[in-house]
């Protein structure tokens, strides 16, 4: 197992690197650059500013003075925010950011499965037409859609949550309510298939026929096995999470690493979009081991070694 | 009958909910079961067989709805709630099932799920419970109980998954076991092991069987009596030796006559060659080690084969032997390492372009009549679908005439052309699927298990069939199977195959009459033992 995980993140290695010279590349095509202002700089201010930028240098070389600082670690310096290197940025909007998609992410999974569960016994019920109708509308309305409405509603018309900014828990919920409400509709669905498949298995027919009680034939044999199309949903939750908490953190101007995605790129930040790219793909890279690891302890006919 | 009943059926029913409304399936089956004794329950695929036990058992798919009487020991078991059911299932009545593939949970070890019917349904320590495990395990014969037992059901064979399912079945000392033709889904040797297990633990322990079969051999080797199904009813019943002797109802005697019979005459020793194989080998990787050498699976290795006009080779072997493999290698479906040669032109390397034209004279046939037609054409162009590939200048009427044609002669009535595949019975499928191949007038076909997933009395038919196909056509047939019944009806040569290799090889009477492998003998043994008991208990009763 561990030599399985040492080849897995060698082999982020050069994932990661196609994914930062394509991200490097392309931002650079886009128009303009962080310096162009509504009234020009003083050109000699201009060429003083691109020298200490290395926009002096060829773009290959400014290429590979990146990859050299981002082998070591370092993300460069913020072009927007002057005083902030991009990791310092990061050293405060990131447990923001980890903090909501990971409360997220564990509603989704508690929520979303129990409701899945529960109309999958319930088959052909009221519960289950509820919750199946529930989960379609929850996945066709996009959280900018969602986002805005809820602070409407609650925050201000009723005024019971703060309708944006950070800082209590009180803060926490809406935009944690919106970013799971998809990903609750998508692992209900999830768990609800799996769960009237397992149920229908021969498997559990076997315990069935011998007289084990229904919390045994479901709990240990059914939901057992409907957990895994759930876990192996994990990896790409968690990418829409995080795609997802660049709209939310925008909306509800939380101090998270999504909001300076958004402005980053509007602002041409190179190096603080750059960093986003990064921490974003190793956060995807890192999750999904975490799914393969997990889905090899759950289910033993999987091996890797 | 000697003994009291411990299973008494009165008027069983099962009906289903379908979008047409109410079907019943069982239709008032009385049936008794005496302490210790092996009652076959004997029917064709659909005749409510499975679904009255399943119906005892409350099994019942949720569309499903079970009436009339089952009294266990004077306790009605129709009707009864869940809670109460569950005191009498897994300790008193239990079941093993045809697929022993599935029917262990994926997810845990088997000692686990051995001892879980023990915990609930007596009690005890985890560790008391390990120990009965072990004991079961020896007891059913599994090599190794100490290690096994934290096995998972995927390290294990399926005879060995089945066999945990047995020990699985005896642990709480049970009055009844139903067996749902435990042996259907496993190779003839395994499956007289089985069988023998079964036969000497009845023995030993003294419960009573209820056998649910369509297989007779298994009936006339273990039943005392024997229930014969049809359309949901009970037809006929009696002991088994005087009702293999001398059956009344027709039904009866056609499943006893269904074994296909006849034997194929070898073709011309001087036909040409049609379709020669030298030296064929398929290959498949199971991965490279760190740095070491790639780890191969032999899967067809150096075998040689040559097939002349009119004959018909039979590929004998049991699951995992190759023979599959060795039949679309010859057609060139699979990348094949030695040389292909069809009709004295070389094949072996022949690209998609040059293989085309000859397409249409290999054709295939497969075993899964439900898996191998689109559900979403009618039979009409399933039918004539290769025609439109391979004569891309044929008007539409023609097509549809070539159609009917086809479809007469493989015994379907051509008004069905515009049906959908789900409408047939298997088989009908599996004509349609001859038809399909028919159409393209092809020289050689690969007929890879077409009669394993049909019923005895179909597959007499289709043996029929294809034999007759052969004569009008001049066909030569590669005929791949593990049933050897069927096999020694269809081909004029025999090859056994094992592990990808050939074991033995010759023309059919000189393999069955005088099998000089050990493998091609216990092959035979196996699968011949059931029917030297019929004739033996046929002579006693003359």
């Amino acid at each position: 197992m561990a030599a399985y995980v040492l080849r897995r993140l060698l082999g982020a290695v050069p994932t990661m690197f196609v994914i930062v010279t394509i991200a490097f590349f392309m931002i650079r095509l886009a128009p303009g650059g962080p310096f162009d202002l509504e009234r020009p700089l003083d050109p000699l201010i201009m060429q003083n500013l691109e020298r200490a930028y290395n926009f002096d240098k060829p773009l290959w070389h400014q290429y590979l003075i990146y990859l050299g600082n981002l082998a070591q670690g370092d993300l460069g310096p913020s072009f927007t925010r002057r005083d902030f290197s991009v990791v310092d940025l990061f050293r405060v909007g990131l447990p923001v950011s980890i903090t909501i998609g990971s409360l997220s992410m564990l509603i989704a999974l508690l929520v979303g499965t129990v409701l899945g569960a529960l109309a999958a016994l319930r088959q052909n019920s009221w519960v289950d037409y509820l919750v199946v109708g529930t989960a379609t509308f929850g996945i066709t309305i996009p959280t900018f859609v969602i986002a805005p409405i809820l602070s409407l509603a609650f925050g201000v018309m009723m005024g019971w949550l703060p309708a944006g900014g950070w800082g209590t828990w009180k803060h926490m919920v809406l935009p944690v309510v919106t970013l799971s409400l998809p990903q609750i509709a998508v692992v209900a669905r999830l768990t609800r298939g799996a769960t009237i498949e397992a149920l229908r298995s021969n498997h559990v027919r076997t315990a069935r026929a011998y007289g084990l009680p229904t919390r045994v034939v479901v709990g240990v044999h059914a939901l057992r096995a409907a957990m895994l199309p759930v876990v192996s949903y994990l990896g790409p939750a968690a990418a829409s999470l995080l795609t997802g908490s660049v709209v939310v953190e925008t909306i509800f101007g939380i101090p998270g690493i999504g909001r300076y995605f958004v402005q980053g790129a509007l602002g041409r930040d190179y190096t603080l979009v750059m960093g986003t790219v990064v921490v974003i793909a190793l956060f995807v890279i890192v999750f999904n081991l975490i799914v393969d690891i997990l889905y090899a302890w759950l289910d033993p006919r999987v091996r890797y070694d | 009958m000697a003994g009291e009943k411990v299973l008494s059926l009165r008027g069983l029913t099962v009906d289903f909910a379908t979008p047409d409304g109410w079907v019943q399936a069982v239709r008032g089956v009385d049936l008794d079961v005496a302490r210790g004794e092996t009652v076959a329950l004997v029917g064709e695929s659909g005749s409510g067989k499975s679904q009255t036990m399943m119906a005892i058992m409350g099994l019942l798919a949720s569309n499903g709805r079970a009436g009339g009487s089952a009294l266990y020991r004077g306790q009605e078991m129709i009707g009864l709630p869940e809670r109460r059911l569950n005191r009498i299932r897994g300790e008193k009545i239990t079941m093993i099932f045809q697929e022993p593939m599935t029917s262990l949970d994926p997810l845990y070890r088997i000692g686990r799920q051995i001892a879980e019917p023990i915990l609930h349904h007596r009690g005890g320590s985890r560790a008391a419970a390990r120990q009965r495990v072990l004991e079961l395990l020896e007891l059913v014969g599994i090599p190794q109980p100490e290690r096994r037992i934290d096995s998972y059901p995927h390290e294990l064979s399926g005879g060995q998954r089945q066999r945990v399912m047995i020990a699985m079945a005896l642990a709480n000392d049970p009055d009844i076991l139903i067996a749902d033709e435990p042996t259907t889904a496993l190779d003839v040797t395994i499956q007289a092991q089985i069988l023998t297990l079964l036969a000497e633990l009845q023995e030993k322990i003294g419960m009573a069987i209820v056998f649910i079969t369509h297989d007779l051999g298994i009936v006339r080797r273990l039943a005392d009596r024997v229930y014969v199904m049809k359309t949901g009813e009970v037809v006929e019943q009696g002991e088994t030796g005087p009702l293999f002797a001398a059956p009344t109802h027709p039904y009866t005697r056609m499943l006893l006559e269904a074994e296909p019979t006849g034997r194929k005459a070898p073709p011309n020793p001087e036909a040409p060659r049609l379709l020669s194989g030298r030296d064929i080998g398929v290959h498949f990787s199971l991965g490279r080690s760190w740095g070491g050498e790639e780890a191969l699976l032999k899967a067809v290795d150096g075998v040689s084969v040559t097939l002349r006009r009119k004959q018909t080779i039979g590929i004998v072997g049991e699951s995992g032997s190759g023979k599959s493999t060795l039949g679309r290698a010859l057609l060139r479906l699979l990348p094949a390492s030695g040389s292909l040669e069809f009709k004295n032109q070389d094949i072996s390397h022949a690209d998609r372009a040059r293989m085309r034209p000859l397409r249409r004279q290999l054709q295939l046939v497969f075993q899964d009549p439900f898996g191998s037609l689109s559900p979403r054409m009618t039979v009409g162009q399933v039918i004539t679908e290769g025609l439109i590939v391979h004569e891309k200048d044929l008007s539409k009427s023609e097509r549809d005439r070539r159609a009917i044609a086809a479809m007469r002669e493989v015994g379907l009535d051509p008004a069905m052309r515009n049906r959908y595949p789900h409408e047939f019975s298997g088989g009908q499928r599996q004509r349609i699927a001859i038809a399909r191949a028919l159409i393209l007038k092809p020289e050689v076909m690969v007929l890879d298990e077409p009669t394993s997933a049909l019923d005895r009395s179909v597959q007499k038919q289709i043996v029929d069939l294809l034999r007759d196909l052969q004569e009008a056509h001049d066909l030569s047939y590669i005929f791949i199977s593990h049933d050897l019944a069927v096999v020694r009806a269809m081909a004029d040569y025999i090859i056994v195959m094992r592990h990808g290799q050939i074991v033995e090889e010759g023309p059919a009477e000189e393999i069955f009459e005088a099998p000089r492998a050990a493998y091609t003998q216990a092959l035979l043994a196996a699968a011949v033992d059931n029917r030297r008991f019929r004739t033996a208990v046929q002579e006693a009763a003359k």
